[in-house]
């Protein structure tokens, strides 16, 4: 064991894929995208992630599950905050099983979304924590310190990365991606230009549920779909990050007061012995 | 308790009377919050207190979250994800307790180096210093099994490599390796003992730790100077120390909620960066990740391991490097006995202070060493680094007490104290 073989590279997650391995690598091209998310204030975007998971639903659904995301994450207000009623009715698309009746029947909010295994592409719940996109300088890993870990910056660098390039490999056609390691990836680009039609609306919108009136869609250009649906898969991967970055402000605020009324606590106690005034 | 002479606690009421008779208790704690400490102690000395809340963050939080979590092969992996999306403040009990281990050993690598500078493991400190190394060894197992438990990828592989160092040892090797996984390799049977024992381990440090403080409590402290309190009697007591309350209970609150922002700093703004990617990935046999590496706290470690690349007669490179980090960990032990100046504190040492700050930046290179792909320059590096690990505690400290002239120390920690403040009254009396 101790003999592994140890590669200076990104973490391939892709090792299961055929012929990655076999592959040449190159050096691998992440790009930094400014997320909404991103630094101590940072929240999601609403509409980003609607978009998204609009993105997730139509083309990546096909193949990548998301199972340890539940249905009723999807009205989180942190989150996408579709409307209740329309997460239910989306959530009826989808047959699981339920052990008490011992059959399958519609999905309900609480339950989770089935594992989407068929074409033996990864789950995508926690992909967005599982790549790193930043590494280094030289080993001491400060970029991953000021620009986060990379994540979804890997997933959008990945979905951008398409060369256009094919190779064939023992009869399995691999696609050139700049950001996948090795080089050669087995996905098939899953983009194109305008491939998703945004909803003109933000959800819920018109009918009570508030959303943003003044909301038109953007483009759905590749750059623009690759960048809601990371967006939309760090939620899914961290879908409490901004309750989180909510309760750090609130402790390190408190921590801070704290720490001045114990500062000077202190040297008052200490101040007789050292010969100082209070 | 102490053999250092202050004043104790009198029962003064019926009740108290009552029960001081029957359990001294109430005499204990206070006895013990009005320890006789050395009232020179520096910021390099709270370390203790906040190593002791470390402790006792990791138990709360460990103890909730195993509420909640399944140690099943299959299970374990969305267990956590349980926690993180549906208990209630899950993901802030998973990582706190997940930050709480790296801020666990910041804090003891730091009060280690403060032990190693100022002397803290010379006479008469030896068994504390030699129960100090047990609670490290326990730290590092728990912290070792509990980022088993998650099951992924890393925990995985982490665990395969590190029990397969077992199999360097000759004969007993192979058994040794299938005993400990409870099988023919890293599965349920691994996972579920792993659980059981990263339970029972922190219980085990408990007990340590008041070993640990019951011993420096029967030494007394060590402090900058080194110089020993005086203890003819409580009057002379008295010049050298202040009681440990209210003195140093709220300076090392004080520090203890410095350190805290750092802590909250991680676990609430970047809570994955002293984590590793791959760990979202559940654990597959099948599949090994392209760079196996344990968490930072274990590298330094790690490096000297992999820095043993060649056979020494009949050792085997792979032997050579278990022998070699276990080894490490052995001479750090022994170097009560293996420093032969009879000047405590490194503040009066002026050639030993060269090679102090060199071991601690020694510490560090073998850190980065232990975190690169095993290639190039990183081999030849780790195993300078390794050379100077063992050459600082088997050749620079012994020789180093006989050829070195040290300073003058101060006569008494009285005067040392009233030489750092100019304005202290002698023997200023601690004031209520």
């Amino acid at each position: 064991m101790l003999k592994m073989r140890i590669i200076p590279a990104l973490v391939a997650a892709s090792l299961a894929l055929p012929g990655a391995a076999l592959a040449a690598g190159g050096e691998t091209h992440i790009e930094d995208v400014a997320f909404s998310f991103e630094g101590p204030f940072g929240a999601f975007d609403p509409l980003q992630l609607q978009r998204g998971f609009q993105v997730f639903n139509e083309v990546c659904a096909a193949c990548h599950g998301l199972k340890y995301l539940s249905f009723r994450d999807l009205t989180s207000a942190t989150g996408p905050t579709f409307p209740e009623e329309q997460v239910k009715a989306f959530a009826e698309n989808y047959e699981v099983f339920d052990r008490e009746l011992d059959d399958t029947r519609p999905a309900r909010l609480s339950d989770r979304f089935p594992a989407n295994t068929a074409a033996g592409a990864p789950d995508l719940s926690l992909m967005a924590k599982a790549r790193a996109g930043f590494h280094g300088p030289f080993g001491l890993g400060l970029n991953q310190m000021l620009k986060g870990t990379g994540g979804p910056e890997y997933i959008y660098s990945l979905l951008t990365g398409y060369s256009g390039e094919e190779v064939e490999q023992a009869g399995t056609v691999l696609y050139e991606n700049h950001a996948f390691p090795g080089g050669l990836i087995s996905m098939v680009p899953p983009l194109s230009e305008g491939l998703v039609e945004y909803a003109a609306h933000a959800a819920g919108e018109g009918d009570g549920h508030g959303g943003d009136a003044g909301y038109t869609p953007p483009e759905a250009s590749v750059e623009q779909m690759a960048k809601d649906v990371s967006a939309f898969l760090m939620w899914a991967a961290e879908p409490k990050l901004v309750e989180r970055k909510e309760a750090g402000l609130r402790n390190i605020l408190m921590l801070i007061v704290l720490a001045v009324l114990l500062y000077y606590t202190n040297r008052r106690i200490w101040a007789p012995l050292k010969g100082k005034d209070h | 308790m102490g053999h250092i002479p202050q004043e104790h606690y009198e029962p003064k009421t019926g009740i108290e009377k009552w029960l001081h008779t029957r359990l001294p208790a109430v005499a204990m704690a206070i006895d013990f919050l009005n320890f006789p400490t050395p009232k020179n102690l520096n910021w390099m000395w709270i370390w203790g207190v906040v190593l002791t809340v470390c402790l006792v963050i990791q138990i709360a939080t460990g103890i909730v979250l195993a509420m909640h979590y399944t140690p099943h092969v299959d299970m374990a992996f969305a267990s956590v994800e349980h926690i993180m999306r549906d208990v209630n403040g899950g993901w802030l009990l998973r990582y706190v307790h997940s930050n709480g281990a790296s801020m666990f050993f910041v804090a003891v690598y730091a009060h280690i180096f403060r032990g190693l500078y100022y002397g803290s493991y010379k006479a008469p400190r030896e068994i504390t210093w030699i129960i100090g190394i047990l609670i490290y060894l326990a730290m590092m197992a728990t912290a070792f099994m509990g980022y088993v438990l998650p099951w992924g990828q890393m925990s995985f592989w982490g665990a395969t490599v590190i029990t397969n160092l077992f199999s360097a040892l000759p004969l007993v090797g192979q058994p040794i390796v299938e005993w400990l996984w409870g099988g023919f390799a890293v599965d349920n049977a691994t996972l579920n003992r792993f659980f059981s024992l990263h339970y029972l381990l922190p219980f085990v440090l408990v007990g340590l730790v008041a070993v640990h403080i019951w011993a420096f409590h029967t030494t007394g402290n060590n402090n900058p100077t080194g110089v020993d309190v005086r203890r003819k009697d409580l009057a002379t007591v008295k010049k050298d120390t202040v009681p440990f309350h209210p003195f140093y209970t709220i300076k090392d609150t004080y520090a203890l909620v410095v350190f805290l922002i750092l802590f909250a700093v991680f676990v609430f703004f970047m809570p994955n960066y002293l984590g590793h990617p791959d760990n979202y990935i559940e654990a597959n046999p099948l599949v090994t990740p392209a760079h196996i590496v344990p968490e930072w706290y274990f590298l330094p470690f790690y490096a000297i391991l992999r820095a043993i690349t060649f056979d020494i007669l009949f050792i085997s490179s792979k032997l050579g490097g278990v022998i070699a980090m276990f080894g490490s960990i052995v001479v750090l032990a022994l170097v009560p006995w293996l420093d032969t100046s009879r000047v405590r504190s490194g503040r009066y040492r002026p050639q030993f202070k060269w090679y102090f700050w060199l071991f601690v930046a020694n510490f560090f290179v073998l850190m980065w060493c232990g975190g690169q792909p095993a290639e190039g320059l990183v081999p030849t590096i780790s195993l300078i680094g390794t050379i100077y690990w063992f050459g600082y505690f088997l050749v620079i400290l012994p020789l180093l007490g006989i050829t070195e002239k040290p300073q003058a120390e101060p006569g008494t920690i009285e005067e040392a104290f009233a030489a750092e403040h100019p304005a202290a009254k002698p023997a200023a009396t601690p004031a209520e």
